[in-house]
């Protein structure tokens, strides 16, 4: 079955109604950042995280939550995590000063559930440590961002800046909203995901900007929506195998690349989509607000001149 | 753009074959490959592992050098007959009073880049030590600089003690360097349980030999407790003797008593104190002190002049060992923090090796199918340019003995969903220019002509992306960003030298007929 995309979609008359959609879903992210919060990992919130795995089968999640409440070691949480024997556990307590403080929660455990438990990962991280991280993430975001704008703005006009970056910053917004909404937790490996995302939505954005310059050149007379129309009914089918085939690897990845990966490949997953979409309906419309003609791109050649 | 000549086609084969070459180094077996010992690394989230950042805690080290410019300045004041008083440590700072007319001859002195006791960096054109004046009292500090010279010191010399003892338990290939200032980042490969190395890097083994006091309350001791017990005991603060003056020490069993101990011997000034001190000392007993814990306090029964002793304390034969180990490796300046550590069990090294090849053999093979589906003949040219992709990408990353982590499994898989891209938009380009081009030979080449601007354009974002997280990201993060970046440039070779000589070599072949994308 091979079917046709209709060559001719009026993109530009979906516009206005799909952008008022934008906003409110940024709206609505904003708010459940603000209200909800994130599930900052330990990374960028400190204190351990346990992955570990029992033994023996008949001990159920309540059994090791008993155990480790019984501990004193602040807020707990212990989840399921992938197959049937392993468990997260994150403690809000590190103790840097004691050496033994792994290996006495892991001798209490054995001495409670009386099975043999693998500490199959360990992480912990001082409250010094995480905000640095947290610092060094939020600066590598923001700092790609800035590049971003750099390299369009040499590239093309200021009206195609403003789009570009609207657009990542849709992305973002969403992407973070959803993450907070489901409660996913946001360490180290999200930032990666965040900032590839800003790549690829990026790399969408500037391949119809460019053949929307290149139109601007050839049709003169034409006015924005007509050429932004052409230009992104030109790269759609572009647009839409990139994002196939990179969404084809991404699914890979979290259905088959194991626990660790899932919200690594889940953000990116979203990022795509969200990113696809808005290099159509976020950044292409900004120029047609900005009325850019061809005397815009125009300009730049005469300027080099 | 679809001419080449016979020196670029051998160019590009050449480094096809070589760089395929090198990625084909990492299936055979390192023992048995004599040419070039190159690999890609497993990162220790793949092949397992503890990792550690260490925080040097310098404080004490600045209260003790304060301390003896405390002393230095005191003597220099008193034989140059200067009226000070009161002087004393406050907030970091040395602080005293001086007579007014003889402050600034003092001050004269003290900026002096002769000065003994403040020394000159010429290349921080600073001084070690502040100091400014209010009214008559004088307040000596260390400089911006002095402090950075005392804790980079502080630094390398724990590097030092802590690459001794790491090496001392024999892991295989530790990494241990320095992380801006006061930092130490350990790595240590297949390493399942960090507990011992956590214990031996936790304690700085500063070691004294004091007398017991005779009775509690003496002038100058201080009341410590045993290190397995909670007996205590009222030590004299004055060292005999410290570990500086140890020559080796080792563990072993007393053939008497069946019981661990630690034979030490000192260098000839230490074994000079120690015959001294025992000597003059006999009947009294003179406490072993580790980190202010008392670890036994034997009686001396006789002098000891070789140089020779042993130590007894309830000792496993673990611990005596690995307190030889300390003391031979000598004690830290400064003590150390575990600020950060994380820890690979082995088996979740193996299970995320296989996740991460079974994903990346599917993600793979889907996208293959799917451009295959898409494209038909040019599929099968965009399909072997993502082959010949992934043997440069590894090819380059065993050059570079990079190391490959789980995200940057996940970046590969990544590279191989958004490599084909490329030729994505130079096959829709040529598609468009078959509709108005008559010949093959043409659409083909202004085909990759004009998607060369949007290629660039969409792999440099991208690449701007991995860049910025090689700088700021750590540990695997890090290696995702190194194979997605490597993988942006291989992306590019691949599609515009090794697709486009195929594309190419087809339009040729088609010259003469119809066809249709």
């Amino acid at each position: 079955m091979i079917y046709k995309l209709p060559k001719d979609i009026k993109f530009s008359t979906f516009y206005k109604k799909l952008n008022l959609l934008s906003l409110l879903l940024i709206f609505i992210s904003i708010l459940i950042i603000i209200f909800k919060g994130l599930n900052l990992g330990v990374d960028f919130k400190g204190g351990t995280l346990i992955e570990v795995r029992i033994e023996n089968d008949n001990i159920n999640i309540n059994q090791l939550r008993q155990s480790l409440l019984q501990m004193d070691l602040g807020d707990i949480k212990v989840k399921k995590f992938g197959q049937e024997k392993d468990y997260l556990v994150k403690i809000e307590k590190t103790d840097t000063s004691n050496t033994n403080f792994i290996k006495t929660i892991n001798k209490q455990l054995v001495s409670d559930l009386g099975s043999n438990i693998n500490f199959r990962r360990v992480e912990n991280v001082g409250p010094k440590v995480s905000e640095e991280l947290l610092r060094d993430g939020l600066l590598a975001i923001s700092l790609s961002l800035a590049a971003m704008l750099f390299y369009i703005w040499i590239r093309f006009e200021w009206q195609f800046s403003l789009g570009a970056i609207l657009a990542i910053i849709h992305d973002v917004i969403i992407t973070v909203g959803i993450f907070s909404y489901l409660s996913y937790e946001v360490n180290l490996s999200i930032v990666a995901a965040v900032l590839t995302i800003v790549g690829y939505s990026m790399n969408d954005t500037v391949v119809i900007f460019d053949r929307i310059r290149e139109n601007l050149k050839k049709y003169t007379k034409s006015h924005i929506s007509e050429i932004s129309n052409i230009s992104t009914n030109q790269t759609l089918s572009r647009t839409l195998i990139t994002s196939v085939t990179t969404l084809l690897a991404l699914l890979s990845i979290y259905i088959l690349g194991g626990e660790i990966l899932k919200g690594f490949s889940f953000a990116m997953i979203v990022g795509v989509i969200i990113g696809t979409y808005s290099s159509i309906f976020v950044a292409t419309p900004v120029l047609n607000y900005t009325k850019v003609t061809s005397k815009t791109v125009l300009k730049e050649d005469k300027d080099l001149n | 753009m679809l001419y080449f000549s016979k020196i670029k086609v051998s160019i590009i084969y050449t480094i096809i074959i070589i760089l395929t070459a090198y990625s084909f180094l990492n299936l055979i077996d390192e023992n048995k490959n004599f040419l070039v010992n190159k690999k890609i690394n497993l990162g220790l989230d793949l092949q397992g592992g503890s990792y550690l950042l260490l925080e040097v805690d310098s404080s004490p080290v600045i209260k003790q050098k304060l301390q003896q410019k405390l002393i230095d300045i005191r003597k220099y004041l008193k034989t140059n007959s200067f009226k000070y008083q009161n002087i004393k440590i406050e907030d970091q700072s040395i602080k005293f009073l001086l007579q007014k007319d003889q402050i600034e001859s003092f001050q004269n002195f003290f900026v002096s880049k002769e000065n003994f006791s403040n020394t000159y960096y010429d290349q921080f054109k600073s001084f070690e030590m502040d100091f400014f004046i209010e009214e008559n009292l004088v307040n000596i500090s260390f400089s911006k600089f002095g402090l950075i010279e005392i804790k980079s010191l502080t630094l390398t010399q724990s590097l030092e003690i802590v690459r001794r003892r790491i090496d001392e338990i024999g892991t295989k290939d530790p990494t241990i360097i320095k992380r801006g200032n006061e930092r130490i980042l350990i790595e240590l490969p297949g390493l399942a349980d960090p507990n011992r190395i956590k214990k031996l890097l936790g304690k700085t083994a500063n070691l004294t030999f004091r007398l017991v006091s005779e009775n509690e309350n003496t002038f100058g001791s201080e009341i410590l407790s045993f290190d397995n017990s909670d007996e205590k005991l009222s030590i004299s603060k004055r060292v005999i003797i410290s570990g500086d003056n140890l020559l080796n020490a080792t563990a072993s069993v007393d053939s008497r008593t069946n019981e661990a101990i630690v034979n030490f011997t000192f260098d000839r000034v230490g074994a000079k104190k120690f015959a001294r001190a025992t000597t003059g000392n006999i009947g009294r007993r003179i406490a072993i002190v580790l980190d202010g814990n008392i670890i036994s306090a034997p009686s001396i029964r006789e002098s000891i002049i070789g140089g020779k002793g042993q130590i007894s304390g309830n000792f496993t034969f673990q611990s005596a060992t690995d307190l030889s180990l300390l003391l031979r490796s000598g004690a830290l300046p400064a003590p150390l923090l575990i600020v950060e550590e994380r820890t690979v069990g082995p088996d979740l090294g193996e299970d995320s090796i296989k996740a991460g090849a079974i994903s990346l053999l599917i993600g793979f093979f889907l996208v293959i199918i799917y451009m295959f589906y898409k494209y038909r003949q040019l599929g099968v040219i965009a399909n072997l340019a993502l082959i010949i992709n992934l043997l440069l990408l590894c090819g380059i990353l065993t050059v570079l003995e990079a190391t490959l982590t789980l995200p940057g499994i996940a970046g590969i898989i990544l590279t191989v969903g958004m490599a084909v891209d490329a030729n994505v938009l130079i096959f829709e380009r040529i598609k468009e220019e078959l509709k108005v081009e008559k010949s093959i030979i043409h659409a083909f080449d202004s085909g990759y002509k004009n998607a060369q601007s949007a290629v660039l354009d969409a792999n440099i974002t991208t690449l701007i992306s991995a860049i910025i997280l090689f700088f700021l990201g750590s540990g695997p993060v890090k290696g995702f960003a190194v194979t997605l970046g490597i993988g942006i440039l291989t992306t590019l070779f691949s599609a515009y030298f090794f697709a486009r000589h195929l594309s190419s070599i087809y339009a040729m072949t088609k010259k003469d007929k119809n066809i249709s994308l």
